[in-house]
């Protein structure tokens, strides 16, 4: 669980750009190590307003994919990380309420097509912003360079 | 102007805010992730850009190489340029967005991608400017096009003629701490208005630039005569106006009235936590720091020039000074400003993005404040994620450096620019 306004710099500290993985797991989130030490392949992220905003770069959803996030739940996004999300396939939905419907550790399932997130611990239901057909088409394909590889791959048959 | 823009791009007559759209891109703006952009392409056996002559490469974030890592990045940059047969490979010309604009390169009307948040910047003269990751511009680089959603409009609307110690940055962090960081999220911002109207370019540059801070898609102001006269002093070339249709729909309209403003400070760690400089008392800084695609213009220089002239900066302060580009650099000291900013005990750097996102020249050390005239003050962004970072114009880190702590211009400066 993370509150508003968190930043990619958090997720991607500008000096670990350029380093292995070992030092960038080291810098994420220096106010939130509790996260990175306990974080389990398949968790879901339940964070409040504006998650992503600052820098456009990529490496903050894709270290977080890397950690083994499975998906990201927001109140809202910044707009160039939901972007970088949907072109790299890493599940993120706006879920207005979330913040409020979720406790640390409740079991959630998110369904990106119909944008039905369930609270199994507590038998709970809400709706998230669905995606278009665009976007759900892009993930389902495994993100932009898969798309991109097999346009070439069609033009060249 | 967003509707207009991309449906031009996406060759129809009208598109309504909502729709998703397949938009052809004018220009693409990469800086040091180039080299990662064209990797990822080669990786999938995609071996050109779509129009070398629309895709722009700029060397800023790490110029001049602090690190052999980063020389040798540059050399890998500039070695696929050249195999790529890229028309604009600027490599060391200055911050991307202020090279882009004061080069002509990009247009009113013009679509514009960029690997970096503040490609809103070529808003100020009339274009769509969007930041975006490095699988889309990947992706774009070589179709030229990409989905864009069209982005409802939000208009503020500037009013009133400025009173003293007040620059455009100002107004924006105004705008920020009153309507919030998410204030544009996912829509188009317009800045209009007496007040907008009678901006220089470079003082909408600052404005356009910070809309990314607020959420926006594209920051735009309406390109005319003063754009034109930009442009063509610039490229020798008349450009058209560009500006919103007769009957444009805007989602919500704010009225700013300049007039009443005083000088603004964002306080640790976010653009929108603004406070009235006048509010803040006894806040010593370490280093005070006027550079950034946001604020390092020749007007910036100009404004700091005439705070420092005759004055030293604080024994217990460094104040760095980093011009936006080498034209500015070279403008500067042609009319004298870089003299005085020196003769007062300021280190004026190379042109780059410097100190601005903690890569060299100016990085900030644990338990120090610093004054920027950046846009970011997230924890880190400067450095040790325990400094402290406060955003304000160059007339206000301009009268810090003097005494040592964050301090009204107003004390030094009777002027404005808006
Ligand atoms: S000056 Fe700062 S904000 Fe501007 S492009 Fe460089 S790093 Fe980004």
């Amino acid at each position: 669980m993370f509150g508003d306004d968190v930043d990619t710099d958090q997720m991607a500290p500008f000096a670990t750009l350029t380093s292995g993985w070992d030092e960038i797991k080291k810098a994420m989130f220096p106010e939130r190590r509790d996260f990175v030490d306990s974080v389990q392949p398949g968790d879901i992220i339940v964070a409040g307003r504006n998650w992503g905003c600052g820098s456009s770069r990529e490496h903050a959803p894709e270290n977080l994919k890397k950690l083994g996030v499975s998906a990201v739940l927001a109140e809202s996004f910044a707009r160039i990380y939901f972007r970088n999300c949907i072109a790299i396939a890493f599940p993120n939905a706006a879920c207005p309420g979330i913040t409020q419907a979720v406790d640390a550790r409740d079991e959630v399932e998110l369904d990106l097509e119909t944008g039905i997130v369930k609270n199994l611990t507590r038998s709970r239901q809400l709706r998230a912003n669905p995606y278009t057909k665009e976007m759900l088409d892009i993930v389902a394909e495994g993100g932009l360079m898969n798309r991109l590889a097999a346009q070439i791959a069609a033009s060249n048959r | 102007m967003a509707q207009k823009v991309l449906a031009r791009a996406a060759g129809r007559n009208s598109t309504q805010a909502g729709e998703y759209v397949t938009a052809k891109v004018d220009r693409i703006m990469a800086h040091e992730a180039f080299s990662l952009c064209v990797m990822k392409l080669m990786k999938i056996g995609v071996n050109q850009v779509f129009d070398p002559e629309k895709v722009i490469v700029i060397l800023d974030h790490y110029f001049p190489a602090p690190t052999q890592e980063m020389a040798a990045g540059h050399l890998m940059a500039r070695s696929l340029a050249k195999s790529l047969g890229i028309k604009h490979f600027l490599g060391h010309a200055g911050i991307c967005h202020q090279v882009l604009t004061e080069r002509g390169l990009v247009r009113p009307g013009h679509l514009v991608f960029g690997t970096d948040s503040h490609s809103t910047t070529y808003g100020a003269i009339g274009a769509a400017g969007t930041g975006l990751g490095l699988t889309e511009i990947s992706y774009a680089m070589a179709t030229g096009e990409l989905w864009l959603q069209v982005p409802p409009t939000i208009r503020f609307v500037l009013e009133g003629q400025a009173r003293a110690g007040l620059m455009s940055k100002d107004v924006i962090l105004h705008i920020a701490g009153k309507h919030g960081t998410e204030a544009a999220q996912y829509r188009s911002i317009e800045f209009a208005g007496d007040a907008a109207e009678r901006m220089t370019i470079a003082s909408r540059m600052t404005m356009s630039n910070m809309g990314v801070e607020i959420g926006a898609k594209f920051a735009f102001f309406a390109a005319d005569s003063t754009t034109c006269d930009y442009l063509f002093e610039r490229t020798g070339e008349n450009v058209e106006p560009f500006g919103p249709d007769t009957d444009p729909e805007y989602e919500e309209t704010h009225i700013v009235d300049v007039a009443e403003l005083e000088p603004q400070v964002a306080r640790p760690h976010s653009p929108g936590n603004v406070a009235k400089v006048s509010d803040l008392r006894d806040v010593p800084v370490a280093q005070a720091f006027i550079g950034s695609c946001t604020n390092a213009r020749l007007e910036d220089f100009e404004v700091a020039a005439k705070v420092l002239a005759g004055r030293r900066v604080h024994a217990e302060t460094r104040l760095i000074v980093t011009p936006a580009s080498q034209d500015v650099h070279l403008e500067a000291t042609k009319a004298g400003f870089v003299q005085t900013l020196l003769e007062a005990g300021a280190h004026v750097t190379a042109s780059g993005c410097g100190a601005c996102p903690g890569g060299h020249n100016g990085v900030v050390g644990p338990g120090e404040a610093c004054i920027s005239s950046t846009n970011r003050n997230f924890r880190g962004r400067m450095g040790s994620t325990e400094a402290e970072i406060y955003l304000a114009s160059p007339a206000t880190v301009a009268a810090s450096a003097i005494t040592g702590k964050i301090t009204d211009p107003r004390d030094f400066w009777d002027g404005t620019t808006l």
